[in-house]
């Protein structure tokens, strides 16, 4: 089929459709941050920045936020180091087991989140510890590092080979090969990477309800148990807040690297 | 490099850089999953009380008990319509996407990578203002007066199946469209000048063709439909708890780990065997692929 037709027609309407499907809830969500009502839903009663102002003043949302922030940079930050490690064993050597490691990479996407949880809350269990920081941190790391390996090795295969080589016998050695050569070119996939495990962490919620120490909240955690009293008009200026900052950064990122690149190009 | 020329320095290397992913690996999800397993043979004592008589108690518990096997089956029941929903509203949108000559096709991708940047809690919560009283079906329904009392649509198994939908739509299309968009154009041509009709085209050689695409994004819907709990924790009702619910309620609520241990090795063990099925046809490579765009 191509872009001519009845077919082609109704392929592009159920695509408008699909997309409607998708974003139509989430924007309603925004829409509704902004009404004055002191219910959740509708109608609205009026444009209002009360609810954001109300939030500000909601210490366990800021405190669940804090947590969820510096729980997300670790994550990202180890899992980049960690992942980047990986990826460059899979793809640049070859070695016995190698289809095994691979599998065992993608285990964590695979196996459900509800089995991690319990798995390692036990694990952490049978050691005689209770859930703490460190059960929450080093889950997090394991739900977010197969995705950064994935990210930096598909990139990893499209840089050829030569250029390393070229910098070892120049004498330069491994570490300075990777350091001078390699890490600039996949430089943007590390950053992907970064961004994807920072964004696993700050987002899950069936793990992490298992593994947050008694009484600490992140901010998933936190408006799963909003959500248990009732739909307040305040948890629609919570999403709308997350989506402007989740939606909003990544999209700024690209923009500003996208108009770096094209000021080089034309100084160049 | 030749493979003999190595050194044993050089042979090391792929392990030390591998090191601390795997030691994380196997000492976050692998150990876990055996104390696992050695936990479903424990014996619950009383909340939080388990002694380590190895029995199989759980075992018969589980697979004498109807409870149990009703939560499986309805669970089964609704990653697999989930799935098919999937399948079917995510194919035209991967195929547009794959086919279209529109200039702004990047935006079209870029707004599938979206939703993966919004909370998933803020994603699932969001359509309670969509079906529930006050949402907006109900609120301009009630506001043309073609009703008078709010429609019940929240808490519902069809609300839990949307909400899932929404979450795996953009899987299931991205997984197909990578698989689509590997075509060779040429093949398609070669059909239509060889006098096949556009649908005959589409049917015997961009299809089939893109069952790979379309066979990842169907695993990955069933296997998170069915190992999801907070989707039905949010948008169903009582009587919608999947799986999930239980091993959550068993763990967490019970205190009753033995079992609650049992049950996740249970769903551990049916969705390993759905994905090693699908590798054997299909080759996981095509899930990393999806997964990694």
């Amino acid at each position: 089929m191509n872009d001519t037709g009845r077919g082609w027609g109704l392929i592009k309407l159920v695509t408008f459709l699909v997309y409607l499907f998708m974003f139509a809830p989430i924007i309603v969500v925004l829409i509704l941050s902004f009404n004055a009502s002191q219910f959740g839903g509708f109608p609205m009663t009026g444009f209002s920045l009360h609810w954001y102002g109300e939030l500000m003043q909601n210490e366990s949302v800021v405190r669940a936020f804090r947590t969820s922030l510096w729980i997300g940079a670790v994550t990202a930050i180890v899992c980049t180091a960690v992942g980047t490690m990986a990826a460059l064993a899979l793809v640049r050597y070859d070695f016995p087991g190698k289809h095994w490691v691979n599998a065992l990479i993608v285990g964590p996407v695979l196996v459900p989140e509800t089995v991690l949880g319990v798995g390692l809350l036990l694990a952490n269990r049978a050691i005689g510890l209770k859930a703490n920081f460190g059960l929450l941190l080093l889950g997090h790391i394991l739900l977010s590092l197969p995705y950064v390996v994935l990210v930096v090795q598909a990139r990893l295969i499209g840089v050829k080979r030569v250029y390393e080589e070229a910098a070892l016998s120049l004498g330069a050695n491994r570490w300075q090969t990777f350091r001078e050569i390699t890490m600039p070119l996949i430089l943007p996939a590390m950053l992907a990477g970064l961004l994807l495990a920072f964004t696993i962490s700050f987002d899950n919620v069936s793990a992490s309800v298992f593994w947050r120490p008694p009484g600490v909240e992140t901010m998933p955690t936190e408006i799963l148990g909003m959500l248990k009293v009732s739909i307040s008009p305040e948890i629609n200026a919570l999403g709308a807040l997350m989506i402007a900052i989740t939606v909003g950064l990544p999209l700024l990122g690209g923009a500003l690297a996208r108009l770096r690149i094209r000021r080089q190009s034309v100084e160049s | 490099m030749a493979v003999s020329m190595l050194s044993a320095a050089e042979r090391r290397r792929p392990w030390i850089l591998l090191a601390p992913t795997l030691a994380a690996l196997v000492l976050l999800m692998l150990v876990p999953i055996g104390i696992m397993l050695v936990y479903t043979f424990y014996k619950f004592q009383t909340a939080g009380v388990e002694t380590a008589d190895l029995n199989l108690g759980n075992w018969h518990e589980f697979f004498s008990d109807p409870y149990y096997h009703g939560f499986l089956w309805k669970t089964a029941r609704i990653a697999t319509i989930t799935a098919l929903l999937c399948a079917v509203m995510g194919y035209p949108p991967a195929y547009f996407i794959a086919m279209t000559r529109f200039r702004h096709k990047w935006l079209l991708l870029l707004l599938l990578i979206v939703p993966f940047w919004i909370s998933f809690t803020i994603r699932t919560f969001s359509w309670v203002h969509i079906l529930g009283e006050k949402g907006v079906i109900n609120a301009s329904l009630m506001g043309l007066g073609l009703i008078s009392e709010p429609i019940p649509m929240l808490y519902t198994e069809g609300s839990v199946i949307m909400g899932m939908i929404h979450f795996l739509l953009p899987y299931m299309i991205l997984n197909v469209y990578v698989s689509l968009e590997g075509i060779d154009r040429n093949l398609i041509s070669a059909a239509r000048s060889l006098g096949c009709t556009n649908w005959q085209a589409f049917k015997e050689v961009t299809l089939p063709l893109s069952l790979p695409g379309l066979g990842a994004g169907l695993l990955l819907s069933f296997v998170l439909a069915a190992g999801s709990y907070v989707t039905p924790q949010i948008l169903g009702g009582r009587r919608d708890s999947l799986f999930g619910n239980l091993i959550f309620d068993t763990i967490m609520k019970e205190l009753n780990w033995p079992m609650g241990t049992t049950l996740s090795v249970v769903l551990l063990f049916l969705l390993g065997i759905v994905s090693v099925i699908y590798s054997r046809y299909m080759g996981l490579s095509t899930i990393t692929k999806g997964l990694s765009r």
